[in-house]
């Protein structure tokens, strides 16, 4: 039940961010592009398989059993892919605003299309 | 660990070290950021020598960073390959460094800074031998790019810049999903233990390694410029500042290598599957590139433009070739990769050397002319560093024409070496395939229309204009230029040892197993 929930949620989350992504406007990209990226680090969450109640870490004096323990790799990848992506899109948020200053539009090209 | 073993891990600190004290030093002292960064890119280079002599003699040497072993800590390996291009990255930013002592760095803060990260990601993704490390290395040198793409700001670069930075955000985000796909089909992200786990698989599991790969691909060959995920390249390169540019021209070649470093890897001919999962694919989209890339060349009136497509042109024809999976062919490719990032960055820092003596809006496509409005206003304004040379207009031509054979692929520069290793080696092969006919075909063509192309524009810059103003070029900006086209031609006349070295640059990388072995080699 759980693996369901969350592959759905990624799916949401993944679909809602590339629809986004295909808006004309710059703010909506950037929301598209917060939202997948989210999808994503839930996946690579998931990719150590879902455990519930596990610690990825070794309790000092325990004996080792790598069965009772989450696997502590694809935390540790997903903290510093959001870290990465933070960054990132706080910089693409700057480039917006000096786009919407520039040019005087949101939209992605710069300019309204012709409809 | 003898001191030897640490130079496989300079290319990655002297940046840092570079950038950061750039970044400590305030922008009104640009002197000394100056000083700091034309040093501290010399001792790199003079590190990349090294080590390029070490890989060269003792083999491929295998830094652990904190003497982990390999498959659980991360790994740096530089071997021949890494090794070359380590060195190529560090003299391309030596270049575009002078180059921007003239006047650029003054154009937009902290460009100093930018360029050393740039040069650390680089070098970084050279050298690293894991996935999750490599995909670090990646965004420090993306940031950076983000950065030196906006270098100058005006609207043009903005809007350009804006498209970029969202295409390489969602190949990012691919990136990531491949990796951790792969690392759930595997249970490791050191290069070395996934080749070896791979190499073992079964059919069954392999769909799974297979599926991520296509993904890390589609990241890698957005990166690399592959038709149809290209469009963001030129407006991008085109408006982008002359030494940022200059400094891009290396980042589609980090593209091809790790798609050459990663796919030959896991999948190289000889393994389990018979014939390599993907090249077809790779096949095809790099013809189609080459095709795109004419076709761009041709229609472009902008001269910027016209470089940026000869890029793509170049980086298809690398895709293309490393598609057939033979030694011989990735040697002369890998010959073909460091002539033309030369060329290409020379004919970038000229470009705008060239176009500094026209009036603003003059191009009929002028899509950098607001850029340039604004960049003329700061020439008059500018008694900086340097004197203006003498006889400009001759030797601006004189390199003109030097980049032309260089892309065009026309002796006697390393351009047309390039081309005939390449030609040679496909036609190696016996029954002849009809892919090296394709080959020759669109080859021959795509250097035409660089020559057209160049023919033109230089026609038109250096001819048929009387009126244009010598622009004003001082010593040092000539001196990058010059220096990047002494390489071109020292390239041309060492060809016999440079390219001994790429040949077994390329065995290697064809014979995974050696890597592997020096990889999880117990200390």
């Amino acid at each position: 039940m759980n693996e369901v929930v969350v592959a759905a949620a990624i799916g949401v989350l993944a679909s809602s961010g590339v629809w986004l992504m295909l808006r004309p406007r710059t703010f909506q990209v950037a929301i598209g592009l917060s939202l997948l990226s989210y999808g994503v680090n839930l996946f690579i969450f998931a990719a150590g398989g879902l455990r519930v109640g596990a610690a990825p870490i070794v309790a000092a004096g325990a004996p080792a059993d790598p069965a009772a323990l989450a696997d502590p790799l694809p935390q540790a990848l997903v903290l510093t892919a959001i870290v990465i992506g933070f960054a990132t899109t706080a910089l693409f948020l700057i480039v917006l605003l000096a786009a919407r200053g520039l040019t005087g539009t949101d939209h992605v090209d710069g300019q309204e299309s012709d409809a | 660990m003898n001191p030897q073993a640490h130079f496989v891990i300079l290319p990655i600190v002297l940046p840092f070290a570079a950038g950061v004290m750039t970044l400590l030093v305030d922008e009104r002292h640009l002197a000394a950021k100056a000083a700091i960064s034309v040093v501290m890119t010399l001792t790199l280079v003079a590190a990349a020598v090294m080590l390029l002599r070490f890989v060269d003699v003792d083999g491929t040497q295998v830094y652990r960073v904190g003497d982990w072993p390999a498959p659980f800590g991360i790994v740096l390996v530089a071997d021949r390959l890494s090794a070359a291009l380590v060195l190529l990255a560090s003299g391309l930013c030596l270049a575009c460094l002078v180059f921007a002592l003239a006047r650029w760095h003054r154009e937009g803060p902290r460009f100093h800074t930018l360029v050393h990260f740039l040069l650390m990601g680089v070098n970084g993704a050279f050298l690293t031998g894991d996935l999750f490390n490599l995909f670090v290395f990646f965004e420090v040198l993306l940031a950076a790019s983000y950065g030196l793409a906006l270098h100058g700001s005006g609207p043009a670069r903005v809007r350009a810049g804006l498209h970029y930075i969202v295409v390489n955000l969602v190949a990012s985000l691919l990136f990531l999903i491949g990796a951790s796909l792969m690392y759930s089909a595997t249970g490791t992200l050191n290069l070395a233990d996934l080749a070896s786990r791979v190499a073992n698989m079964g059919d069954g599991e392999r769909a799974l390694v297979e599926s991520a790969a296509a993904i890390l691909g589609i990241a890698f060959l957005t990166k690399a410029g592959l038709w149809p995920l290209c469009f963001w390249l030129a407006p991008t390169y085109a408006s982008a500042s002359a030494p940022a540019a200059a400094l891009f021209a290396i980042l589609t070649k980090v593209g091809v290598y790790v798609v050459l470093r990663i796919w030959l890897l896991l999948f190289a001919a000889g393994s389990v599957a018979p014939a390599a999962f993907g090249s077809a694919w790779l096949a095809v989209g790099g013809m189609a590139t080459i095709l795109f890339g004419t076709i761009g060349v041709i229609a472009s009136q902008n001269l910027s433009r016209l470089a940026s497509y000869s890029v793509l042109v170049s980086s298809g024809t690398l895709l293309a070739v490393i598609a057939l999976q033979h030694p011989m062919v990735t040697s002369a490719a890998l010959y073909y990769l460091v002539a033309s990032t030369l060329g290409s960055a020379a004919l970038f820092l000229l470009i705008e050397l060239v176009e500094r003596g026209r009036t603003a809006g003059a191009d009929v496509l002028a899509v950098t002319a607001e850029a340039f409005a604004a960049d003329t206003l700061s020439i008059e304004a500018d008694d900086g560093a340097g004197v203006p040379i003498p006889a400009t207009m001759a030797l601006l031509g004189l390199c003109f024409v030097a980049c032309a054979l260089m892309l065009a692929g026309l002796p006697p520069l390393a351009g047309f070496v390039a081309k005939f290793a390449l030609l040679d080696a496909l036609f190696r092969t016996s029954p002849i395939p009809p892919f090296a006919w394709t080959m020759l075909v669109l080859l021959l063509v795509s250097g035409l229309a660089v020559l057209i192309g160049m023919g033109r524009a230089g026609m038109r810059r250096f001819w048929a204009s009387p009126e244009v103003a010598v622009p004003r070029v001082r010593v040092i900006e000539m001196l990058a230029v010059a220096f990047l086209l002494a390489a071109c031609a020292a390239i041309t006349v060492e060809a016999a040892p440079v390219l001994r070295y790429l040949g077994e640059a390329a065995q290697a990388l064809h014979a995974p197993r050696g890597y592997i072995d020096d990889v999880l080699a117990r200390p």
